[in-house]
């Protein structure tokens, strides 16, 4: 075992030291991992009730999904107000963190501060902020109601992945342009984006996620035919264990790991 | 042109940089101050709309109030700290692998912290019930006897609340371990000191600020947390979030609920206040070096 010798960085410390290091961090992250993975062979059950490992296998659950007008309907609710919140936080955030990022102005530190206000305020008091708000301007239970409440809270993630982009992303580039000639929008355009690009992308994929796994605002805000699955869901997990939930759950995973997955290539290109 | 001109200019682009922030700005003024504002105007009036602080006053007054705050904070520094027992280790861990391996191990909890906290909650509401597969396993190896009460109680909203908080205190943490330069980890075994002092008394201090940081988001999360809270707490652990609903729900009495999201919220601010007093936070929280 000349491995548990083996000096495990360039002080002191050997491997052999360091074993218990090494074997907590593998229950940490099976502790991590399993629990988020567990709900997968067992979508995969016959039985009304959540036995592991299932004694007989069916696709039953997964049948009961995609035959239910009710969570086929919620489903695409949540696709929708998904896809409208990316489309809408994306822009307003890269624009706003860009024109932060780079104007030196003195008020700049102040706004980017109010800009994150929606990460700070707890989510309760927003949900129920809104709640309350739209009851007077009619805008519960509608699709544009809840995509504006997502669009604010996916506005300050944006900013943080843009910002964290152009802080390793030197900005002489653009000055060289403009100094060339190139106006300001042409030169953000031409020169930065392509090079942000993979962090815009990435933004992109967290506002869909932070719209498509919201719960709170959506519990308050959404409903009647304009209910998102998560609404769906929290009712099932509250009332009562529906293995539907299980078929469905494994679905979500699928979702964001495909995207967590499309950012880590994104993000080692940009490197 | 002259050097006035060039100033004027260049105070006309910024304020047009400003602008360029205009729609995010109006966008979050419309939909989280105003509501948060009336809310907050409507804890302070009565149902004639007078002013009263009678909202305020049944939190002092009533016991099921304080319980909440008790349990809400409890909740909190518990979960807090089991995420630092915890994520400090995966952290280092995490830290000290060569750089591909430690891409492969991160996404250990980048899967978790990507997947949603209602599957999550369930999964743990699927292992931890008397029936579940954690009291199953349990009872076949002997480890106990009868099936344990996991869930629909504190233990179970600890357990998963821990489980959905540890990214948020993982990463900041792991980056500013990543920053630490290793040459003075060599500086301190070179004058003597033993990998134990070497840690705590130069290593340990370096990751407070993460820590810090971490531990912050953490339990300001937790402060507001509702889902997992009224999923795995089965109606025991009522925290503020939940009793705000519940007010709602039963008596729809606004002016109560929006009290309780108040002081929540002034909690939060005065949380993030004495932090970044005390320590130098703001590069962590906000990014900025």
């Amino acid at each position: 075992m000349s491995w548990l010798k083996k000096s495990a960085s360039d002080t002191q410390i050997t491997h052999g030291r360091r074993l218990w290091l090494y074997a907590s961090a593998a229950i940490i992250m099976l502790l991590l991992v399993i629990p988020t993975l567990i709900v997968i062979p067992m979508s995969f059950s016959d039985s009304q009730y959540l036995e592991f490992p299932p004694s007989n296998w069916s696709m039953r659950w997964y049948y009961e999904y995609f035959e239910s007008a009710r969570w086929m309907r919620a489903t695409a609710t949540s696709f929708q107000v998904g896809f409208l919140t990316m489309i809408l936080a994306t822009p307003l955030g890269t624009m706003a963190a860009y024109a932060l990022f780079v104007s030196g102005h003195k008020l700049a530190r102040v706004v980017f501060t109010f800009l994150i206000t929606p990460m700070i305020v707890p989510v309760i008091l927003i949900a129920i902020g809104i709640f309350y708000a739209y009851g007077k301007a009619g805008l519960n239970n509608t699709i544009p109601g809840l995509v504006l409440a997502h669009t604010v809270l996916a506005i300050p993630l944006v900013m943080i992945v843009i910002t964290a982009a152009l802080r390793t992303y030197d900005l002489n580039q653009e000055r060289v342009a403009r100094s060339l000639g190139a106006t300001r929008t042409k030169a953000f355009f031409v020169i930065t984006l392509p090079q942000i690009k993979f962090s815009v992308v990435t933004s992109a994929l967290l506002s869909f996620l932070t719209s498509f796994d919201e719960v709170i605002v959506a519990i308050f805000v959404s409903g009647g035919s304009n209910a998102t699955l998560t609404k769906h869901m929290f009712a099932a997990l509250r009332d009562y264990i529906d293995p539907t939930i299980a078929s469905i759950s494994t679905l979500m995973i699928l979702i964001s790991t495909t995207l967590l997955l499309a950012t880590q290539i994104f993000g080692s290109k940009e490197k | 042109m002259n050097e006035q001109s060039l100033k004027a200019q260049e105070v006309k682009e910024q304020w047009m940089l400003l602008g360029l922030a205009g729609p995010a700005v109006l966008l979050i003024f419309a939909i989280i101050i105003v509501p948060v504002g009336w809310l907050t105007y409507l804890s302070f009036v009565d149902s004639n709309g007078e002013f009263t602080l009678e909202h305020y006053q049944k939190m002092i007054e009533y016991k099921s109030y304080a319980r909440t705050f008790i349990t809400t904070f409890e909740v909190s520094i518990l979960t807090t700290l089991i995420c630092i027992a915890i994520g400090y280790p995966l952290a280092y861990f995490l830290s000290v692998l060569p750089p591909r391996l430690a891409g492969l191990f991160m996404l250990t909890v980048l899967l978790p912290f990507w997947t949603s906290l209602l599957v999550r909650t369930y999964a743990w509401l699927v292992l931890l019930q008397k029936k579940g597969i954690i009291n199953d396993m349990a009872i076949s190896m002997g480890v106990w006897d009868s099936p344990l009460k996991l869930a629909h109680n504190l233990t179970g909203t600890l357990i998963g609340m821990a489980h959905i908080m540890l990214p948020f205190l993982i990463l900041p943490l792991y980056g500013s371990m990543k920053k630490i330069q290793r040459d003075l980890m060599h500086a301190a075994a070179n004058l003597g000191a033993s990998p134990i002092k070497a840690f705590w008394q130069v290593y340990f201090p370096l990751t407070l600020s993460g820590m810090v940081a971490g531990s912050l988001i953490v339990f300001i999360l937790c402060l507001g947390f509702y889902v997992t809270p009224a999923v795995l707490g089965g109606g025991r652990v009522i925290m503020v979030a939940t009793q705000i609903t519940a007010i709602l729900e039963n008596q729809f009495n606004w002016g109560a609920a929006s009290a309780l999201g108040v002081v929540l919220l002034v909690a939060t601010l005065v949380i993030l206040y004495v932090a970044s007093k005390l320590f130098k936070i703001n590069s962590v929280l906000f990014g900025k070096d």
